[in-house]
């Protein structure tokens, strides 16, 4: 067997490279801007030396003697001709040059309190983290003031400004990065620990660097185009200049070239080491390639979400996942997703060869990777992977035994990870079994939309599959559907039966006899196979045919939607829901007990009976009442939305009644006989007051559809069961649209004084200001068409804009709390054991485990009984 | 009987619990009966604990999260005619959870002591509370060119509204101003400028100055509103300064908040902020008619303020307090935390997630947490 040595790294210490290390780790000293001679070799000493590693296949690396991907590269330098300041450490060298004496080199505070300070910051070193040390730290350097005379040595200090971005001035007076790095030498490292710098680690010195690294080769590929031209990576490009320019600077010193010149050229050293680091200092002018587009350096590429550290280490990619378009299938159970063929021959699961299932997965290898269900790959005990061909397939078949693994096609009941973005809660990512379907697509249950957030007008979702024992065995146990039936958010069910399901059941529970065949195949088809609970007559109640789903042991009595809420033991009325003994006695279902993120029903039943029963049970029903609309038939129509002659009267009489009631306002306004509100104007009063009587006016003909609405059409149903739209909704479309919003107010924005030309100004009737009067079947005037376009718009607006600001409150959030964790003891601790809560939540009790965030006293009681 | 069995699961389980078991107690209930229900309710509660290991943070954060982007960005909140103007939903959120030092809308429930808090009180206590400048109170601004004088005409009416008379009107305003000569007629106020070379510029800058001169009221408020809770009223203001108002005998001290957290934090203190943080985020959301549990808010709240101040879900709030170099340079600014990180040679430990995520290894939560520990042999 093979041996696996496995290292974890416990910790990473950050400092600054020494003059000293940076020679130490480099394999080269580059000395010329060449990087291939006429064979297009790379050049000794050039920035493009094999010795840093190589990018080139077949070439070996001179450092290490490995090839191209396994030589990681080895660091090189160049030897400056004259010190250059690092743009990172530009303030440290500023406070450090303002607050040491420019003769002795010392902190100018008097030693006794720098004494002083030293002995706070040992005792703030026994504390844990470096909070407090940098405290101090901070307290010691802005209360540090410039000083004339040194405290130490008497010698007059002079004043010393920043010319930004690198430039130091004393008394107005340039002072070089030579004399600079002479004096943070001279700085002392009891000193360095006042300014919070480690010596060990950063001495001030380096902030001034006589020597450059250069990274290696791998880190900077060169690009070949397909002409055969090579395209250099940008930091090659920067890093040509700065050798360059080194190597000008150092031949005109030896020539002993005017000082004028000299400067010049270091100037542009500075510059361009400068932008090596990082091309987006404030006050230079970014380098630029020669098409104008400006480089990329080191400090774009660490930062920002492209960067390496969010794009590439907090991100990862995967193999063995798939993507395509989903579509619903509510035929498949909950915690199943159907795949097509094509994926299931494309990904693979490895399973490993014992002596016990070889013919099993000798199987698979026979019948290799074109037909279903075969094996694509075999992997070797040493490690050596095989692509199983039509050629390969017989001497694969011979060698392979106990220790092989075999990469097989995917099967049903297989695990996998679902996922949708964006991936908002752990719901965004459930492990579902998998279903091998014919079809392009893939399928999910429509009852488990919800939590994905997924609808089917186009959507895509991923597919993963997990590729170890340990990966499997977490995803089934922690992250399949049953287990993730109740939000932790707010402790109920969070899927639940949507839609045509929900108007199938409403209507099933309304249906008083259902001959028994009928209600067989409708059983039959939802997944029940024991009938022995079916009352044995020739027909039999919707009700009864719902009560098939439940266990026999289970009481229950809950609120439905159009119960009048009170006291729930209380409630008299026949919509109210009773199940005693496994029986549905009345009741109307409706979306309160069998939809989505509501009702106790779904959350009583995996209580007490499992959540592999909850799941289960929830897609029966499902299956239950998509089914009887299969049997009933069910659409929507136009006719829907016909009112009879005295409802439209109505409806005209109230919004007649409103307009006079507007009109005696604004005149009530008009001779200052209005009186106004406390606090506010009679302006304000008049608009407050015919926002009332508009918002009045809509209630009212809202509900004289709900008193019409007594047949019940299709659009009825489906508002009355909650299974989509309501009846304010319905009143919109019948009867009144009612007054457009826009910014908390009736729209008043446009021409000066009026909404549009056609008003006049000052016109403040409801029909001038955004009130649209009848419902959508009736129609919209031109104006009103107006007014609903420019709600429509500002809506859209609104989405657009709330989605970046909540998805960057959710990284923030995220960011900050990720590493926020329960402990052994019940303590809630972050990453440094410090203590948040004693107790989550005050009691321990783990939301998504509790009933609406609390422990269900009054059930346990009344079950006791 | 019953209640020394009740004595015996104080200890096992929450106050709110029991509470709740002693409210919903069948009424023909025997010490038996009482024991058997309290054994039953503590087995499911310790059912219903958490794992260890469990990350509760990224579940707040993934509870907010999610929903929030269900929230709408609705600014204004009109609920008719008697509320406040506040900021609700989405931005309010953010606005907490960044821990803005001034917000926008800044507000106060200032709960009254009896007999004030009845109708007939309020209003007059509630003029009391609201800031008056000289202006409110003024008809008219004149400026005599000629004598260097401003004289000002107060409406009397609504100086005997606010119980205050011209003597001492004139006597705040003296205060106020240490280098006028203020004096008094009968229904004006005149202020001359003592400063010998005073010229008109500086005339008109005294009369704006005048204008803007606090006169009575607490700082701050700028308006304020008698609104009925239940059976009394109480006074809301736009503007906070609970300070002040906390200093008013007739105020209820136990129930008068403001919706400034830094405030809150200033006068009552960090545990109070915390508290504050927790029902104000819980107003916006119910608002909203999201379903978030309040476990996951006072998680947030918490974690703002275990370190004694306020800190903001910010790249210079919490997320500046992490121990984790890498974690800290993950979120913003990466390249500041680096070179931080390696002037005092800062080790990284690796005990949060997103370093282990970054160097492929296990994160230490959940399953993760568990590890061996080998005994070496001796």
């Amino acid at each position: 067997m093979e041996e696996y040595v496995y290292k974890k790294v416990s910790s990473i210490v950050f400092g600054l490279l020494s003059p000293k290390v940076v020679k130490k780790m480099s394999a080269v000293k580059v000395v010329t801007p060449e990087l291939y001679d006429k064979e297009g070799y790379p050049v000794d000493g050039g920035l493009m030396d094999t010795r840093m590693g190589v990018i080139d296949p077949g070439l070996r690396c001179k450092t290490c003697g490995s090839k191209i991907k396994e030589c990681v590269g080895h660091f090189g330098y160049i030897e400056l001709a004259r010190p250059v300041i690092n743009i990172n450490l530009v303030s440290l060298i500023s406070t450090l040059l303002k607050f040491t004496c420019r003769e002795c080199g010392k902190i100018l505070i008097p030693k006794v309190k720098a004494d002083k300070i030293i002995e706070s910051l040992a005792a703030a070193d026994k504390e844990v983290g470096l909070e407090k040390r940098r405290k101090i730290v901070k307290h010691v350097i802005t209360s540090l003031k410039t000083t004339n005379k040194c405290p130490h040595c008497k010698a007059r200090q002079l004043k010393i400004t920043i010319e930004k971005p690198t430039t130091f001035l004393e008394n107005e007076k340039r002072i070089t990065p030579i004399e600079i790095r002479a004096r943070l030498e001279k700085i002392s490292d009891e000193d360095c620990e006042l300014f919070g710098l480690n010596p060990k680690y950063a001495r001030p010195e380096w902030a001034v660097q006589t020597i450059l690294p250069i990274p290696p080769v791998t880190i900077r590929p060169s690009i070949t185009l397909e002409s055969g031209e090579r395209s250099e990576d940008d930091l090659t490009h920067k890093l040509g200049d700065i050798v360059r320019i080194n190597q000008r600077l150092f031949e005109n010193i030896n020539a002993g070239a005017p000082e004028i010149i000299i400067e010049d050229l270091w100037d542009l050293l500075q510059y361009h080491v400068t932008t090596f680091y990082n091309n987006e200092v404030a006050q230079l002018p970014p380098a630029r390639h020669r098409s104008g587009q400006p480089l990329k350096t080191l400090a774009e590429r660490i930062k920002s979400k492209e960067g390496r550290i969010r794009y590439n280490l907090a991100g990862k990619r995967t193999n063995f996942s798939a993507r395509t378009v989903i579509s619903p299938d509510p035929m498949i159970g909950l915690n199943e997703v159907g795949i097509p063929l094509i994926m299931a021959m494309k990904l693979t699961v490895p399973e490993r060869v014992t002596a016990w299932n070889i013919n099993y997965l000798k199987a698979f290898v026979q019948k290799g990777s074109d037909k279903y269900p075969g094996a694509n790959y075999v992997i070797r005990p040493d490690g050596k992977k095989k692509k199983i061909t039509e050629e390969m397939k017989e001497q694969i078949l011979e060698e392979i035994q106990p220790g092989y693994i075999i990469e097989r096609h995917l099967m049903d009941g297989d695990i996998s990870v679902f996922n949708r973005q964006p991936s908002l809660h752990r719901m965004s990512m459930m492990c579902h079994k998998i279903k091998v379907l014919p079809g392009r697509t893939l399928r999910l249950n429509p009852s488990v939309c919800h939590p994905y957030n997924a609808d089917f007008d186009g959507d895509e979702m991923n597919l993963h599959i997990p590729q170890t024992e340990e990966a499997r065995a977490e995803a089934e146990i922690l992250m399949e559907v049953p287990t993730q039936l109740i939000s932790p958010a707010f402790g109920l069910s969070i899927m639940g039966c949507i839609q045509d399901s929900i108007s199938g059941n409403f209507l099933l529970a309304r249906d008083p006899e259902i001959k028994k065949e009928i209600a067989v195949k409708l059983l039959v088809d939802s997944g029940i196979t024991d009938f022995s609970r079916l009352p044995s007559k020739k027909t039999i109640s919707g009700r009864d045919v719902f009560s098939m789903l439940l266990p026999d042991d289970f009481n229950f009595s809950a609120h439905s939607k159009l119960c009048k809420k009170g006291p729930e033991a209380e409630c008299k009325d026949a919509n109210h829901i009773v199940i005693k003994d496994g029986k549905l006695l009345q009741g109307t279902l409706d979306s309160a007990n069998l939809g989505k993120g509501a009702g106790l029903l779904l959350r009583n039943l995996h209580q007490k009976y499992g959540q592999e029963f909850a799941v289960d049970f929830l897609a029966k029903v499902a299956k239950l009442g998509v089914n009887y609309l299969f049997h009933k038939g069910f659409t929507v129509g136009i006719s829907d939305m016909d009112l009879p002659d005295d409802a439209n009267q109505k409806i005209e009489n109230a919004l007649e009644e409103s307009t006079i009631t507007i009109r005696e306002l604004i005149s009530a306004c008009a001779d200052r006989t209005l009186e106004a509100f406390p606090g506010k104007t009679i302006e304000e009063t008049l608009e407050l007051k015919i926002i009332e009587t508009l918002n009045n006016v809509r209630n009212k003909t809202g509900n004289i559809v709900a008193e019409y609405s007594t047949k019940l059409t299709p659009t009825v149903i489906m508002a009355r069961s909650g299974a989509r739209g309501s009846v304010l909704t319905l009143g919109q479309m019948t009867a009144c649209i009612g007054q457009q919003v826009l910014r908390g107010k009736r729209i008043d924005k446009g021409y000066k004084g009026r909404t549009l030309s056609a008003f006049r100004a000052g016109d403040l009737t409801e029909s001038a200001r955004g009130f649209v009067k009848y419902g959508y079947k009736r129609g919209t005037t031109p104006a009103e068409y107006f007014f609903a376009a420019m709600t429509g718009r500002d809506s859209l607006m609104d989405t657009a804009l709330r989605t970046p600001k909540s998805g960057y409150l959710y990284r923030r959030l995220s960011n900050a709390m990720q590493d926020i964790k329960v402990d052994y003891d019940g303590t809630v601790r972050d990453a440094s054991n410090k203590i948040i809560q004693f107790s989550y939540g005050e009691d321990g009790v783990d939301v998504s485990r509790s009933v609406g965030g609390k422990i269900d006293v009054k059930r346990i009681i009344q079950n006791l009984k | 009987m019953t209640d020394e069995i009740f004595k015996e699961y104080e200890e096992k389980l929450p106050k709110l619990i029991i509470d709740e078991i002693k409210a919903n107690l069948p009424e023909k209930a025997d010490a038996a009966k009482v024991r058997k229900i309290l054994e039953a309710v503590h087995a499911e509660y310790e059912k219903s604990k958490l794992d260890a290991g469990e990350c509760v943070g990224l579940l707040s954060a993934q509870s907010i999260g999610e929903q929030g982007t269900q929230a709408t960005l609705d600014t204004f909140h009109f609920s008719g005619v008697s509320e406040m103007n506040v900021t609700m939903g989405l931005p309010r959120i953010i606005e907490i959870l960044d821990a803005r030092k001034t917000i926008s809308t800044p507000m106060m429930e200032i709960y009254l002591n009896a007999p004030y808090n009845q109708k007939e009180n309020v209003k007059k206590q509630a003029l009391l509370v609201k800031e008056i400048k000289l202006k409110d109170v003024a008809t008219e601004f004149l400026v005599n060119i000629a004598d260097m004088i401003i004289k000002v005409d107060i409406d009397e009416q609504k100086l005997k509204d606010l119980d205050l008379t011209l003597a001492n009107l004139s006597k705040t305003l003296s205060k106020a101003m240490k280098s006028l000569k203020i004096k008094q007629d009968t229904v004006s106020i005149i202020a001359k400028l003592e400063d010998k070379d005073a010229n008109l510029n500086s005339l008109y800058k005294l009369k704006e100055k005048l204008k803007e001169t606090h006169i009575s009221g607490i700082k701050g408020v700028t308006q304020v509103l008698p609104v009925k809770r239940g059976s009394e009223y109480i006074v809301l203001t736009a503007g906070s300064n609970l300070k002040a108002v906390l200093a008013l005998e007739w105020v209820d001290k136990e129930r008068t908040t403001s919706n400034d957290i830094y405030e809150i934090a200033a006068t009552l203190g960090i545990e109070a902020a915390r508290e504050t943080i927790i029902d104000e985020l819980l107003k916006v959301i119910k608002a909203q008619g999201l379903k978030i549990d309040i476990r996951h808010l006072m998680i947030i709240s918490d974690t703002m303020c275990v370190s004694g101040a306020i800190k903001g879900i910010t790249r210079y709030g919490v997320v500046n307090e992490k121990s984790s170099v890498l974690a800290r340079a993950s979120f913003e600014t990466p390249i500041k935390h680096i070179m931080r990180a390696s002037l005092v040679g800062e080790e990284d430990k690796l005990h949060s997630v997103i370093e282990n995520v970054m160097l492929n290894q296990v994160v230490p939560l959940g399953t993760g947490m568990p590890v061996l520990k080998a005994k070496k042999k001796e």
